[in-house]
């Protein structure tokens, strides 16, 4: 049938990560008058946690699931506006903020925590690198996440976690702030004020499980 | 407990004479073109206004909103000729002067770790300004190390403003070699750095005579650079202190998933800061570097250690002779958490790729967990690893007094050659080891079972407890203090 093979379809580009096609396919799935969520729950999804799973079984590989994740947040992009307000607020396991602190020009463990974070069912926007603490609070302001994620690679500014995490504070800004990289300890975020630490992107998941399960907003 | 130090050697100057080919020079010649096609295809990103200025009036096409430079071909190979083809890497002790002369090769330590596994405890803690000193000192007194790159730690007890500065005094009182930080990423900051070099040197031609610290960055793959340290580089260039680019492309992360597409990249990040420093300061010392590997297919981590990795540090190399400039390759940067097996394959792996194919420096011994925790052990094997290697790459003379006929027909059937005037003449060319173990086993048990690992540790406590490095004159201390406070204020 016409509408099988559209699931099939949007389950495939996920799946192999055909990040170009994944938009188009999802504007014809809404063409055909297939139901928004059920094109995520029955075409997009799943593919997702497929990829997801044969990534922990060691079946697939980091670049395999990291196009998995853009081909599904393309799809997203197109189906989302097309959801009433209460369910496109479901459909994710929260909003997650993230970016690599300022005078700090390190991105790939970020982008990793951001991909395996949207593997995971998050939706993340990512700032990118040497972001001012100015620039987080403006945008959580924006943006309500309800996680902000800090990453810091460099000893000299693993201090502007700090810096960030005190401005939230005096600004009454309320988010669950997560710090990570490679001089980062659980100690320093426990010093800092952090409301959680992770040294991988596995356990950076399984981190924003655990606190997007405790805000339960 | 540790016995009597013996006394410090001067530092052993490699030249190897075995030499490795694994691109061929066709190989060499397509990344050679890729390169140049990519720089003025695609460009690079300069994100200084003062970069991108001086390469706009060289005759660069830019694109100052993306910050993007596009180097014509000629130009290019124009500023790449102006690069000296040899140089000399200066030192406090004129004695440890290193010459980039296309010859020789230099090991230095590796920089930047962020933790110390302790000489007394055994277990990692985080690095302090101390330990700056204490591991230029095993630096200064072993003779596999010719330079000391760095800080091999951070000092972060010391605020970070000025911290580049107290590591870089730490580091020259504890060692006479040439220092190489790799944390000069401003112009402010190497104006300082400059001002305490000047202070030691005496004058500015002393300096360029004799740059006793150079500057190493590190590029943005791929196709970019940091503007810190492009201005910072620049500032350093200015007063001939050279300065050289580490490219670290990443196979599937920040290159392409092909070992050739990676050297495309390494080189193209490699070459766009020399030509800027070129453009800028013709004639200016600037050397190649690289740390090339490939991502950890499940982490996305640095592997710092892999086939890939090996071929690469080798493949890089032969590009640079080709453009006959000194190259520093990383290696050394094993993942593993202690001085163990892996570490040990690892680091042998990646450091003989390089050293036979002609690396003019290697970068660097003592650190584990991807150049995070510093081991005074490690440091230790691994100039153990560099000597390894570092006979290999001498080869096999071959000579009428090498094959020794006369000698083997004298000896004839069935004899032995222990206590020959021929043995007794060339025993001392045989490699012998420092901290690896060949004793019975009976002694070893009887010992307490102690291997490399102990007999480091000891060395390392020797170190600390007697060598005492070449002192800095008491005038120039108050002059770096001076320089300090000022920086300090600001
Ligand atoms: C690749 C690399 C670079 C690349 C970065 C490329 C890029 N586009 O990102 C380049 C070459 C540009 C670079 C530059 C520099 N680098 Co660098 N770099 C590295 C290296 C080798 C690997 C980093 C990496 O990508 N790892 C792979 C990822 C997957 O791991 P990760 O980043 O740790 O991320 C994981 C976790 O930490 C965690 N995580 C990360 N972020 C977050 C955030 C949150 C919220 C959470 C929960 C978790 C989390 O999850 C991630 C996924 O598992 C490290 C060494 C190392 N072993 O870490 C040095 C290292 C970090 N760099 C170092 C230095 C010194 C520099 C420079 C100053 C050198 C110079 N002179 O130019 C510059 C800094 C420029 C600047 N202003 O930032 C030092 C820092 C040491 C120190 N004492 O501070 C290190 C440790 C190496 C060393 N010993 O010299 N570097």
């Amino acid at each position: 049938m016409e509408r099988d093979k559209l699931f099939e379809e949007m389950y495939r580009v996920v799946y192999e990560g055909e990040i170009e096609q994944a938009a188009q396919v999802a504007g014809r799935g809404l063409a055909a008058g297939l139901d928004p969520l059920d094109c995520l729950n029955l075409g997009f999804m799943p593919a997702l946690e497929r990829v997801g799973e044969e990534f922990g079984k060691g079946e697939k590989f980091l670049p395999e699931l990291v196009a998995a994740g853009e081909a599904m947040q393309r799809a997203l992009a197109v189906v989302q506006p097309h959801l009433a307000a209460a369910r496109r607020d479901r459909l994710t396991l929260g909003r997650v903020l993230l970016g690599t602190v300022e005078g700090d020009i390190h991105e790939i463990g970020k982008r990793i925590v951001g991909s395996l974070l949207i593997a995971a069912g998050f939706e993340v926007v990512d700032l990118g690198v040497d972001v001012s603490a100015a620039t987080f609070l403006d945008r959580a302001r924006e943006l309500r996440p309800s996680i902000v994620g800090l990453s810091a690679l460099l000893t000299t500014t693993m201090v502007r976690q700090k810096e960030v995490i005190d401005l939230f504070r005096q600004a009454g800004v309320r988010a669950q702030i997560i710090v990570g990289g490679a001089p980062v300890t659980a100690s320093w975020a426990e010093e800092i004020g952090a409301d959680g630490y992770a040294e991988d992107g596995g356990s950076a998941v399984a981190l924003a499980r655990k606190l997007a399960g405790g805000t339960g907003s | 407990m540790s016995g009597p130090l013996p006394a410090r050697r001067p530092l052993r100057r490699l030249r190897p004479r075995l030499a490795l080919s694994i691109l061929g020079p066709d190989g060499v010649k397509s990344v050679h073109e890729a390169a140049l096609e990519v720089l003025g295809r695609a460009g690079v990103r300069f994100p200084s206004a003062r970069a991108l200025g001086i390469l706009a009036d060289s005759g660069c096409a830019v694109d100052w909103e993306r910050q993007v430079a596009r180097i014509p071909p000629d130009l290019a190979m124009a500023a790449i000729s102006r690069a000296p083809r040899r140089f000399t890497l200066g030192a406090r002790d004129p004695e440890d002067n290193l010459d980039l002369d296309g010859e020789h090769c230099y090991l230095s330590t590796d920089g930047c770790g962020i933790q110390v596994y302790d000489l007394q405890t055994g277990s990692p803690r985080r690095s302090t300004g101390e330990d700056v000193y204490h591991s230029a000192l095993v630096a200064d007194y072993l003779d596999s190390i010719a330079f000391y790159w760095g800080p091999t730690v951070s000092a972060q007890d010391v605020p970070p403003a000025v911290r580049p500065l107290r590591e870089l005094e730490a580091a020259f009182l504890g060692t006479s070699k040439h220092v190489q930080p790799e944390t000069i990423i401003s112009a402010q900051v190497a104006e300082w750095c400059v001002e305490m070099a000047l202070a030691e040197v005496g004058s500015a031609a002393e300096l360029r005579r004799r740059p006793i610290f150079s500057v190493m960055q590190c590029a943005l793959d791929p196709l970019g650079q940091d503007g810190g340290s492009l201005e910072a580089s620049l500032v350093a260039a200015a007063h001939g202190v050279p300065t050289g680019f580490m490219p670290m492309p990443m196979s599937c992360a920040t290159a392409p998933a092909t070992l050739a597409g990676n050297l495309v990249v390494a080189t193209v990040d490699a070459l766009a800061p020399l030509i800027l420093i070129q453009l800028a300061h013709p004639g200016a010392p600037v050397f190649f570097a690289a740390a090339p590997t490939v991502m950890d297919l499940v982490t996305g981590g640095y592997t710092g250690g892999s086939p890939e990795d090996y071929l690469l540090g080798g493949a890089f190399n032969e590009v640079c002779r080709y453009y006959g400039l000194p190259l520093s390759m990383g290696a050394m940067a094993t993942g593993a958490k202690l001085p163990d097996w892996q570490a040990a394959l690892d680091n042998t792996l990646s450091a003989i790729m390089p050293v036979l194919t002609g690396t003019a420096m290697l970068t660097g011994a003592g650190l584990l967990n991807g150049s995070k925790i510093f081991s005074y052990q490690q440091l230790i094997m691994d100039c153990e690893i560099y000597s390894v290697a570092a006979r290999v790459s001498e080869g096999i003379q071959v000579d009428a007094e090498t094959l020794a006929v006369d000698l083997i027909c004298r000896i004839g059937p069935g004899g032995n050659y222990l206590s020959d005037p021929h043995t007794l003449r060339h025993l001392r060319d045989i490699w012998r080891p420092r901290v690896i173990d060949r004793s019975p086993y009976d002694a070893w048990e009887r010992s307490g079972r102690r291997g490399a690992f102990e007999a480091a540790t000891d060395l390392a406590r020797s170190i600390l407890e007697q060598h005492r490095p070449r002192p800095v004159e008491a005038a120039v201390r108050r002059e770096w203090d001076r320089i300090l406070a000022a920086a300090a204020r600001r």
